[in-house]
């Protein structure tokens, strides 16, 4: 009831924040079923829905900011109507809007319609056009849904409609095999997680008796449930955050779900699906803080800063050897999505919240770029090695959003993600993780060097093959090259001799999230005391958190100091490698075996993606179901089949010797005594062994029911 | 035992009103195939109308009392009674029977499988659906009995004579498993009325007296009725008649078998074993437990083993119904209910696999799954109704299949306090498990199926551009009508639009069911939480 009469003086849009998830959802149904009469063949449904929600999410967002006011304790404004009861419990459906919904609601509405747009340009002409707006657009409500959830059911609903959607849009292109096992592992991996999920929840349900996250967030600090339940139901649930977010050692199919159009990826990787399971850490702080003891006194390890801290590294360490421009950004995903597990592993919360935010814009922005970079420069080419290069100057403003993201990214002061991740660091020094600090420094050093190879090999340098105007037949087996049917010719001449900028429609949204990408890092600038993204969310956290330290220019030394170290290290072998000019490091990792190996080790992903497909997937697949099915097969069918033939053998042998002889026998009696001569005689002779066997056990198995009526 | 009994003829009506259209086509002779199929159809939909007035006459707030009750002599030298009730736990199952035969009318109308002959065929569906109905009615032992028993002889000649190439042994081994369960299940209900008196076969009336037999005793029943109902659910070990009938029989006959013949046995533990032998059930529970979530692993690993599509279905039903028997055996309100909803959701989903399934083999005339590829391409409509289909079978929320599994892992969690809570804990992980296998045996049977080009083998029935690189032509509605492959008919639109939509009413708005059933439910548990 509390809930609802704070509810009452909230204002409108907080209380039908509901429908900024079921605008997409509606939108969705009305593409799949009206999209293709329509004169842009469903995508001004997609586009007109994710608009809607924007335009409510800036209302929920200013009311929600006016709501915050100078006040610390604001309560969450929750709705919630009954979806069905089962056994006297009643399941709801409904919001839970506070800071943290209401910042990943405007989050995802923003970039979902920064996206759509930069795909009308993107995906026309694609043969299955209304089909990838329809999924798209339920993408969105599916996080969208599961941002606002008001309970776990309804969260794990939104969760498995991302699950879907990252099915169908991963796997869009699915006529080839490599594309539709890209989709299928990505659904698969992330179903692995979603045990966790499932029985996360059922331990939280279970044990508190609620689905509701108000509920079991003030269920987990009450002191009530016992350790015992909240460390299994954290780490149930961290399995599945695990497998949502790309963590370490589920995050495999991250980097393979680039197989979707570049704007999927784009979207996937900065706001929604792979934040899902973030969110869910921030969402269910308290059980996590204290089901895994986080900020207790002489902690220096827990369970979420491991994985996030070991992600960060691997990730990190995988970005260096990809020639495919996606792959970098989507190992720098799962590198940056590390960090934010790190964060909230440490008990930053805040910055931790603050990089979903940052990084959504520079990160959706770079994925653009690299879109905008193949759809015009380099001809739906993704290989930096091969079809890129020296495409500064031609495409100036992808270039120079490219730069501001990058710089966001690496942590350079005055960007954004410098606020947010160098937060990161200084939480988990302050907070006495000592061991992850040093990760997340020595992160900072990686994320500068890859970028910075990233940058050269795209940017700087010679044109190489279809940025040059070479080749450009042979690019046409790229991944991305289906969309060409309709180009109209302006934006592709024929014979593709130059790349140029990419047309507005593309080029717009970079300007905006680069912009973005620089600005949004001042809501919550620690260097200028600028606290308001700390305010507008703080009441999401639910527990007690230690008090940030105050922000020392000193202390932001070791990391700008490294990111600059990493840039100029990046860039002398950059130069020497992939440069012009003869070096003796050219080739190194073929001569020295040392390293070749540790290319190679690079190269084949740590060898996690041999285990769980040549191992795993194909034992099981293979020879588990194999056995389990022969033994089905010859085994118990064995049995039934054995059963069947004995019985048929007892019913022939009474048939011919009891039923034929002695019973008709005696009916027909004395009258055919001259026809049974003949034919009577034959069955005695067939009085085998197993006959009587299959007799005796018949007379067994009656024996027995007359035995246990009996004593009955 | 309170009962309602307003309109009692009206469930009377529904079970029998098939059997007078059937004697009506008994007068037909066989060549006027169209005059059959109209009479068939038209009884189906009459019974249908029926079954929808109860709907709409049925108390929705006392759905835990047997209503349109009616109670009169029957056989009463063995004092059986023709004693028949509804309640919230029969109602969904009753009007889903009678929701199947209508579409599978519907479907069979140009769908008669070889050698043909129309009146036979419709006509055993039309006692199949007194068989069925009949089953959820009985509140009366040997009444139970016999239309479990009537269900069975139809299905046997539908496999054993329109089946495919082994429908013999298929056939026989579907009619003689079910008949061995069966006869112990019936020495079990024999004992039953003698030990509780020799008084009565009234299912109400056991309930009543059950809970007394001596527990030593009450777990010796229960063994039998154990048997007969996990032959025909069918449980792990005693599924293998499964997949040969469901691969064997008819399009028509897989639908029925798996939408509503399976939830003959689910249904029997929950309308009779458990509330008449509360004490037996509890003993019985961990096996119970066990054994579904080994079905639930063991039928995933049957699936991923497949080479043929409709053996793959079949598989995946030992898989979803140990779901459902896992619900039950927690003996909770919220694990039945799950189960109960589980029913209706596995009827719903994979009846509409075996339609398509059917409609893919009509086409392709295979169902090797190495055999198919493309078929998005060349069927884009029906390629994503099974893309659909399989998305509802693995239990994605928002569609029906979710709410038969989640509440049973959830109900897992704490299930009746006499359980042991380890067990069930266990099981309950073992069985969140076997949702990734699911997810993987129907996406890896869609990826190879409906993913991919066109095959080359089918490729001339549709347009040659798609075999030859669709990146050159977008515009793959253009074949729809060629040849024998073709996409979803108006026929087929008419029999599976009722189940598609069903599928995500009921997953979208669960309560819809569990509103119906959760009376009934609490009130059959309420002797567990004593």
């Amino acid at each position: 009831m509390l809930a609802n009469e704070a509810a009452a003086s909230a204002g409108w849009f907080l209380e039908h924040a509901y429908l900024i998830a079921v605008i997409p959802i509606v939108g969705f149904a009305l593409i799949i079923f009206f999209g293709k009469k329509l004169p842009m063949q469903g995508s001004e449904i997609g586009l007109a829905s994710m608009v809607s929600a924007l335009v409510l999410a800036v209302g929920t967002t200013y009311q929600w900011i006016q709501l915050t006011g100078e006040g610390h304790e604001v309560e969450p404004v929750i709705t919630s109507w009954t979806w069905w009861q089962s056994g006297g419990v009643e399941f709801g459906i409904g919001q839970h809007i506070d800071g943290l919904a209401v910042m990943m609601l405007i989050l995802v509405a923003f970039i979902s319609t920064l996206v759509q747009i930069f795909s009308l340009e993107y995906v026309r002409g694609d043969r299955r056009y209304t089909h990838f707006f329809a999924s798209i657009t339920l993408f969105s409500g599916g996080m969208l849904l599961m941002v606002l959830a008001e309970n776990m059911v309804q969260l794990i609903l939104g969760w498995e409609i991302m699950g879907l959607c990252s099915f169908l849009l991963i796997g869009h292109w699915w006529e080839e095999r490599a594309n539709s096992e890209a989709a299928l592992k990505a659904f698969l991996t992330v179903r692995v997680g979603d045990i966790g999920l499932l029985v996360g929840t059922a331990i939280l349900f279970g044990a508190s008796g609620t689905f509701s996250i108000a509920g079991l967030n003030e269920w987990a600090t009450s002191g009530e449930p016992s350790h015992t339940v909240l460390l299994w139901a954290s780490v149930a649930l961290f399995i599945a955050c695990i497998g949502k977010s790309g963590q370490f050692p589920l995050h495999t199919w991250l980097p393979d779900a680039m197989a979707g159009p570049t704007p999927v990826s784009s979207l996937l990787h900065s706001s929604t699906m792979v934040v899902g399971g973030v969110f869910l850490v921030a969402r269910l702080y308290p059980v996590f803080h204290t089901g895994l003891d986080i900020n207790v006194a002489g902690q220096t390890v827990n369970l979420i800063a491991v994985i996030g801290g070991i992600t960060v590294l691997i990730a990190a360490g995988l970005a260096f050897v990809q020639n495919d421009i996606k792959k970098v950004l989507a190992y720098s995903t799962v590198s940056q999505l590390g960090y934010m597990m790190m964060g909230l592993g440490v008990g930053a919360w805040v910055p931790a919240v603050f990089h979903i935010f940052t990084h959504a814009f520079f990160k959706c922005c770079l994925f653009l770029c690299a879109g905008s970079v193949a759809h015009t420069g380099s001809h739906h080419s993704f290989d930096m090695k091969k079809d890129m290069g020296g495409l500064r100057t031609k495409m100036p403003i992808t270039f120079v959003t490219w730069l501001v993201s990058t710089a966001a990214l690496c942590g350079i002061p005055f960007f954004s993600g410098f606020f947010s991740k160098d937060e990161i660091i200084d939480g988990a020094k302050h907070n006495g993780y000592t061991a992850f600090f040093v990760i997340g420094l020595v992160g900072a050093f990686m994320t500068t060097a890859y970028m910075t190879r990233a940058t050269y090999l795209t940017f700087f340098g010679t044109a190489r093959g279809a940025a040059a105007g070479h080749d450009a037949h042979a690019a046409h087996d790229a991944h991305d090259a289906h969309g060409e049917v309709d180009h109209e010719p302006v934006h592709h001449p024929k014979g593709f001799i130059f790349a140029t900028e990419s047309p507005a429609l593309l080029v717009v949204p970079l300007i905006i999230l680069a912009t973005l990408a620089l600005f949004s890092g001042y809501l919550n600038a620690a260097p200028f005391h600028i606290e308001k993204f700390h305010h507008w969310v703080e009441s999401s956290i639910g527990v007690e958190l230690p008090e940030a330290a105050a922000f020392e220019w000193i202390n932001a030394l070791p990391s700008i100091g490294l990111v600059a170290l990493g840039f100029v290290l990046s860039l002398a072998m950059c130069k020497a490698v992939f440069g012009d000019a003869p070096s003796p490091l050219k080739g190194l990792t073929q001569r020295n075996k040392a390293l070749g190996a540790g290319h190679a080790f690079l190269v084949n992903k740590y060898y996690l993606d041999a285990l769980y497909e040549k191992v795993i997937v194909h034992g099981v697949a293979h020879p588990v179901a194999k056995v389990a099915y022969w033994t089905n097969q010859h085994v118990l069918d064995g049995i039934v089949n054995a059963a069947g033939i004995g019985g048929r053998r007892t019913g022939e042998w009474v048939y011919r010797n009891i039923d034929q002889r002695i019973v008709d026998g005696a009916v027909n009696g004395s009258g055919a005594v001259a026809r049974g001569t003949g034919g009577a005689l034959r069955p005695l002779q067939s009085g085998k062994v197993n006959q009587y066997g299959a007799l005796l056990f018949s007379a067994a198995a009656v024996a027995a029911l007359v035995l246990v009526l009996v004593n009955s | 035992m309170d009962v309602i009994s307003d309109q009692n003829w009206l469930l009377s009506v529904g079970t029998f009103l098939p059997l007078a259209g059937v004697l009506v086509m008994l007068l037909i002779p066989k060549k006027e195939e169209l005059l059959h199929k109209q009479v068939a159809l038209g009884t189906a939909l009459a019974t249908l109308a029926v079954g929808i007035y109860t709907l709409i006459q049925f108390d929705y707030g006392q759905a835990q009392k047997l209503q349109f009750y009616a109670d009169t002599e029957w056989i009463t030298v063995i004092k059986s009674g023709y004693t028949v009730g509804l309640d919230g736990i029969s109602l969904p199952l009753y009007m889903l029977s009678m929701v199947i035969t209508v579409l599978v009318m519907i479907y069979s109308w140009d769908h008669i499988p070889a050698p043909g002959n129309p009146k036979a065929f419709l006509i055993l569906m039309l006692v199949l659906q007194t068989g069925m109905a009949g089953t959820f009615i009985a509140q009366d032992l040997i009444l139970f009995f016999v239309f479990f028993e009537v269900v069975l002889l139809p299905m046997y000649f539908m496999i054993g004579v329109w089946g495919g190439e082994e429908r013999q042994y298929a056939s026989l081994k579907f009619f003689l498993y079910t008949m061995f369960g069966s006869a112990l299940m019936l020495v079990s209900f024999l004992a039953l009325f003698y030990k509780t008196g020799a008084a009565s076969f009234s299912i109400p009336f056991l309930i009543e007296k059950g809970i007394s037999i001596d527990q030593d005793v009450a777990i010796w029943i229960f063994a039998g009725m154990f048997i007969g109902f996990a032959v025909k659910v069918p449980m792990f070990p005693f599924h293998t008649w499964l997949p040969d009938a469901h691969t064997q029989a008819p399009t028509a006959g897989s639908v029925i078998l798996a939408a509503i013949l399976l939830k003959l046995g689910t249904y029997g533990f929950v309308r009779i074993a458990i509330p008449i032998l509360p004490q037996a059930a509890v003993k019985w529970a961990p096996a119970i437990g066990i054994l579904a979530v080994v079905g639930i692993i063991y039928g995933a690993l049957g699936c991923l083993a497949q080479t043929d599509m409709k053996r793959l279905i079949a598989f995946s039903s030992v898989a979803h119904m140990g779901f459902v028997m896992l619900g039950i055996s927690t003996l909770t309100a919220t694990g039945i209910n799950a189960a109960l909803f589980g029913m209706v959701a596995h009827g719903l989903i994979t009846g509409m696999l075996f339609f398509v399934a059917g409609s893919i083999k009509e086409r392709y005339h295979t169902l090797e799954i190495s055999r198919l590829s493309g078929m998005l391409h060349q069927m884009p409509k029906l390629g994503w109704i099974l893309g659909f289909c399989a998305m509802a079978s693995l239990g994605l929320p928002g569609l029906a299949g979710f709410w038969g599994e989640f509440p049973a892992i959830l109900s897992a969690y704490s299930p009746a306090p006499e359980l042991s809570e380890g067990l069930f804990r266990t099981l309950m992980v073992i069985a969140a498990l076997g949702t990734v296998l699911a997810a993987g045996y129907l996406l890896w049977l869609y990826q190879r199926t409906a993913f991919g080009e066109v095959s080359p083998e089918f490729a001339s029935h549709g347009s040659p551009a798609h075999s030859l690189g669709a990146a050159a032509n977008p515009d793959h509605a253009a074949d729809e009508h060629h040849d024998d492959i073709h996409d979803v008919s108006v026929l087929e639109w008419i029999a599976w639009a009722p189940l598609l939509i069903a599928i995500v009413v009921l997953g979208l708005y669960p309560q819809l069911m569990f509103k119906v059933m959760d009376p009934a439910v609490t009130e059959l548990v309420k002797v567990f939480n004593k």
